[in-house]
């Protein structure tokens, strides 16, 4: 580990008047995953969106030092009228690369997560919850990220499907060494974490929008 | 499915056979001046087929409602697209919009036949009657796009182009196309009452023919091929059409598995 490729310094944000998150200090050190959890309400979301710049505290500083992110959400966020394959191609719209070349590199993340090649021409209504959530972290490896946020991106599936995308998330962290920051309200997701062998840094998020530990 | 494919189609017989019976009582009770037969009303048809009278103003109509709907639509997707992505834009062309929508059709007639007369005239209105519905269901394409969606687009920094092709379009055409049915339709209704009362030809101008002449039959006949077209285009162009681009949907009007 060679210092952070996230650093919040001091971040505050309020929504609509309301403090979310205050005086939040977090460094996510590069090669580890770290892991917040936290009840719900309690800024978890709020946290991703700032890491990813789809926010802008309103004091303090996130300072990110990665040429390309993954994320994953909550809600896989899929396009209803692409494949999969088309929807895992559409994260490399913005990389000049030949058709063949964003098909192949589509296929291949779409493999890494597990997902059968058959099911790589289906539409996201023909595949079930947790496949659409494998389509979601394909399309955020598919980019090569340095950096990878997840914002519960397994909470809405049931308990089995839930442990096994773990793994896979897990398994890809110790293939590629992937920079990755999760935000949970399950602890027992970050125990099915650490059971895997992975170097965890753990954080709390309390109600009142303040980080213990991490 | 097939079943109810199969119940719809026999249902769908019994209103028409309904409608043809209705019809035929009325034209028994009022007479022919008033409600010719179905017979008569055949024949009429039969013989605007046979001398040549049925075909051009068919296509004539044709041309004038396609052309003043292309218009329209084209018109009413670009303002609708640019005041959905622009709040800026949306509020300097919604109360135009509004302002058009407001206006009768048969208002527009006047106006057009006064400004440009003949062909021209035609198109105009239909373009004028047809542009704000599409500009209204286009702006509510662009707004209803999913926040994850636009989120998710914004992390992967995917170039606008590629957002307009692959976002925006497909959904935007689930808003829009119910609203480019409609105004297809109703692009044919508003080219036959212009030309009616413009004399530009087509179907309108047979129309007030047959008025003038007080001939019920010649006039339920041309009712008769605008339905029959209106129809033909409803299960030709625009049912398929729905199946090919709404594969993607979990619902009755996709073709996929």
């Amino acid at each position: 580990m060679t210092g952070a490729m996230l650093r919040f310094a001091g971040v505050d944000f309020a929504h609509e008047g309301q403090p979310v998150l205050r005086g939040l200090d977090l460094a996510v050190p590069e090669g580890g995953i770290t892991v917040i959890s936290g009840p719900s309400g309690s800024g978890k979301s709020t946290l991703i969106a700032l890491a990813a710049g789809l926010l802008t505290p309103d004091a303090g500083r996130v300072d990110r030092r990665c040429d390309s992110l993954g994320v994953v959400f909550q809600n896989p966020a899929l396009l209803p009228w692409k494949t999969a394959q088309e929807n895992v191609a559409f994260a490399l719209s913005g990389r000049v690369l030949v058709r063949r070349d964003r098909r192949d590199r589509a296929r291949a993340a779409l493999a890494a997560v597990g997902l059968a090649p058959g099911d790589a021409d289906k539409y996201p209504r023909q595949l079930s919850g947790g496949m659409c959530q494998r389509v979601a972290l394909a399309r955020a490896l598919v980019v090569e990220p340095d950096l990878l946020l997840c914002d519960e991106p397994f909470s809405a599936l049931d308990g089995d499907l839930r442990r096994a995308l773990w793994q896979v998330l897990g398994e890809i962290h110790r293939r590629r060494g992937l920079t990755t920051l999760l935000v949970t309200h399950d602890p027992e997701e970050v125990s099915a974490l650490a059971r895997g062998g992975l170097a965890i840094s753990c954080g709390r998020l309390d109600r009142d929008g303040r980080l213990r530990g991490g | 499915m097939r079943n109810r494919n199969g119940n719809a189609w026999l249902w769908g017989l019994v209103s028409i056979g309904l409608l043809l019976g209705l019809w035929e009582w009325g034209h028994r009770a009022w007479g022919p001046l008033v409600l010719p037969g179905i017979g008569d009303t055949a024949g009429a048809l039969w013989r605007m087929i046979r001398d040549g009278t049925a075909g051009p103003a068919l296509i004539g109509t044709a041309g004038h409602a396609a052309a003043g709907w292309a218009c329209g639509v084209l018109a009413g997707l670009a303002a609708g697209t640019l005041a959905g992505l622009r709040e800026a834009v949306r509020g300097a062309f919604e109360p135009v919009a509004i302002i058009l929508l407001g206006v009768p059709a048969i208002a527009w007639v006047v106006l057009a036949i006064l400004w440009f007369g003949g062909f021209w005239a035609v198109v105009f209105t239909v373009a004028v009657a047809t542009g704000p519905l599409v500009f209204a269901a286009a702006i509510h394409g662009v707004q209803s796009v999913d926040g994850g969606l636009l989120r998710m687009a914004r992390v992967y920094r995917v170039p606008f182009a590629a957002r307009l092709l692959h976002m925006y379009v497909p959904h935007m055409l689930s808003h829009v196309f119910p609203a480019l049915a409609t105004t297809l339709a109703m692009s044919w209704k508003v080219a036959v009452m212009a030309e009616l009362l413009s004399g530009a030809g087509g179907i309108g101008d047979g129309l007030a023919t047959a008025r003038a002449h007080v001939d019920t039959a010649a006039m339920m006949a041309w009712i008769v091929v605008v339905v029959a077209v209106l129809i033909a285009v409803d299960l030709v162009l625009l049912a398929p059409l729905q199946r090919r681009l709404w594969v993607w949907r979990d619902d009755a009007r996709s073709s996929g598995p």
